[in-house]
């Protein structure tokens, strides 16, 4: 079983793997970031009072959440081109990206803010405090702090998400093993090798969200 | 031109609700595998034995850390390097039944954890075996924290099957990309794809709200 695995050719590959893992660090953190934003924007128009904002946002957090990752990745990549529009695979890839993870952090975000204890928004008011200052001082301090670990998990989803870029032909860590085993068909080396940078990235996410999850709940008992 | 590959869309709309049924199929199959198998393996991962407790610990990281396209590929192709042969379909099965039954157990074992000591105390001094505990006292209030987390994971479970396309699999996904081919209208092949995938999911969602609100109080 794993005693002929072959080493040697890992590191043959080695070069490319690495050059593979720094285009997922690269796909992930830039869609991690426009996700975020996105998140934010979709979340403010999810709870404002206009109509106008508020359904909009409610349709695209429910489609993006009711299909799969990949129908929306093909779509983007099948798509695009009959209207027009020519981008590199990658650029597709990280649109993609950005608008699922984007509509899961405008739940995380809601779920944050709405969990901040009504008695505090009524503290906010008889203190004299405007809108805007209590959502200064006292609604995100306290949200910000419930959406981080919640969204170290959603960042951890979405390197994992990345994987499926490897379809549409963006060379990333899945697509070195992929190149490999049609190269070389040694599924096992390449697959497992894989897994193993996948895994690594994983438990430094998942040590930092930990941490994250006991500070808060330190903060909360102080 | 637009009308004409929508004309075309509707006829070949039989292939799609094929699609649909396997995708179905598989989806239906895969859930209570892996329910069956992620509570087992949730309540054994909330026991005491320690070697089970880690041996299942490292498997559910390793489901955790690594994306579901890569265990299919492990699954269907080093298996049968290893002298397991296994049809396509056969393949994506196991390997939703390997994914979805890690995510499950970690549910259930969170659901199990969160009953106080006091309950299972309680069962003892009643004179009720182990299985009676769990099967009449701790469970049944687990199911409470268990239920809108799982249905949620129900949801991602469905939506994970797409990714079982890549092996040849034809379910809605694969349909799809067969079809893109022929007619090339990529908005329009896949936003019926969405659509089939929204008419499974979408229910299932508000399911998982109702239950969490439900359950919240």
């Amino acid at each position: 079983m794993l005693a002929d695995f072959n080493f040697r050719i890992i590191f043959e590959y080695l070069p490319l793997f690495l050059e593979g893992l720094r285009s997922t660090f690269f796909i992930s953190i830039v869609s991690i970031f426009l996700a975020l934003i996105t998140g934010i924007i979709a979340c403010a128009c999810r709870i404002s009072p206009f109509k106008l904002l508020k359904y909009p946002a409610i349709a695209y957090i429910e489609i993006i959440r009711s299909t799969p990752l990949l129908v929306q990745i093909y779509f983007l990549y099948f798509g695009l081109p009959t209207l027009g529009v020519r981008v590199p695979e990658i650029q597709t890839g990280i649109i993609a990206l950005m608008l699922n993870s984007g509509a899961y952090i405008a739940e995380i975000i809601r779920a944050g803010i709405t969990s901040v204890d009504d008695g505090q928004i009524e503290a906010g008011v008889s203190s004299g405090l405007n809108y805007l200052q209590r959502m200064r001082f006292i609604i995100l301090p306290q949200a910000i702090g419930a959406t981080v670990p919640p969204l170290l998990g959603q960042s951890i989803v979405l390197v994992k998400d990345s994987a499926l870029l490897s379809l549409i032909s963006v060379m990333e860590l899945t697509r070195v093993g992929q190149t490999m085993t049609s190269e070389r068909f040694m599924p096992a080396e390449a697959f497992f090798t894989v897994a193993f940078f996948y895994m690594c990235i994983y438990f430094c996410l998942k040590a930092l969200a930990d941490w994250s999850q006991k500070k808060l709940i330190f903060r909360e008992a102080y | 031109m637009m009308a004409f590959y929508f004309s075309r869309l509707v006829e070949i709309f039989p292939f799609f609700l094929k699609g649909l049924w396997m995708t179905s199929q598989i989806a239906f199959i895969s859930l209570a595998t892996c329910t069956v198998l992620g509570f087992v393996l949730g309540i054994l991962r909330s026991g005491k034995n320690k070697l089970i407790r880690w041996i299942i610990g490292v498997y559910v990281s390793f489901v955790r850390g690594t994306p579901f396209v890569v265990q299919v590929f492990i699954v269907f192709f080093i298996l049968p390097e290893w002298g397991i042969q296994l049809k396509a379909f056969q393949a994506a099965l196991l390997a939703m039944a390997i994914m979805g039954s890690a995510f499950i157990c970690e549910i259930v074992a969170g659901g199990i954890n969160a009953i106080p000591k006091g309950q299972w105390e309680a069962g003892t001094a009643s004179g009720l075996s182990l299985v009676q505990q769990l099967r009449l006292v701790i469970v049944p209030q687990a199911m409470k924290v268990i239920l809108p987390p799982l249905v949620g994971q129900y949801v991602l479970l469905i939506k994970d099957t797409s990714v079982v396309s890549v092996i040849g699999v034809m379910e809605l996904t694969r349909v799809g990309w067969v079809t893109v081919v022929r007619i090339p209208e990529g908005l329009m092949v896949f936003s019926l794809v969405g659509i089939l995938y929204f008419v499974i999911s979408y229910p299932l969602i508000l399911l998982s709200n109702y239950l969490e609100r439900r359950m919240a109080v």
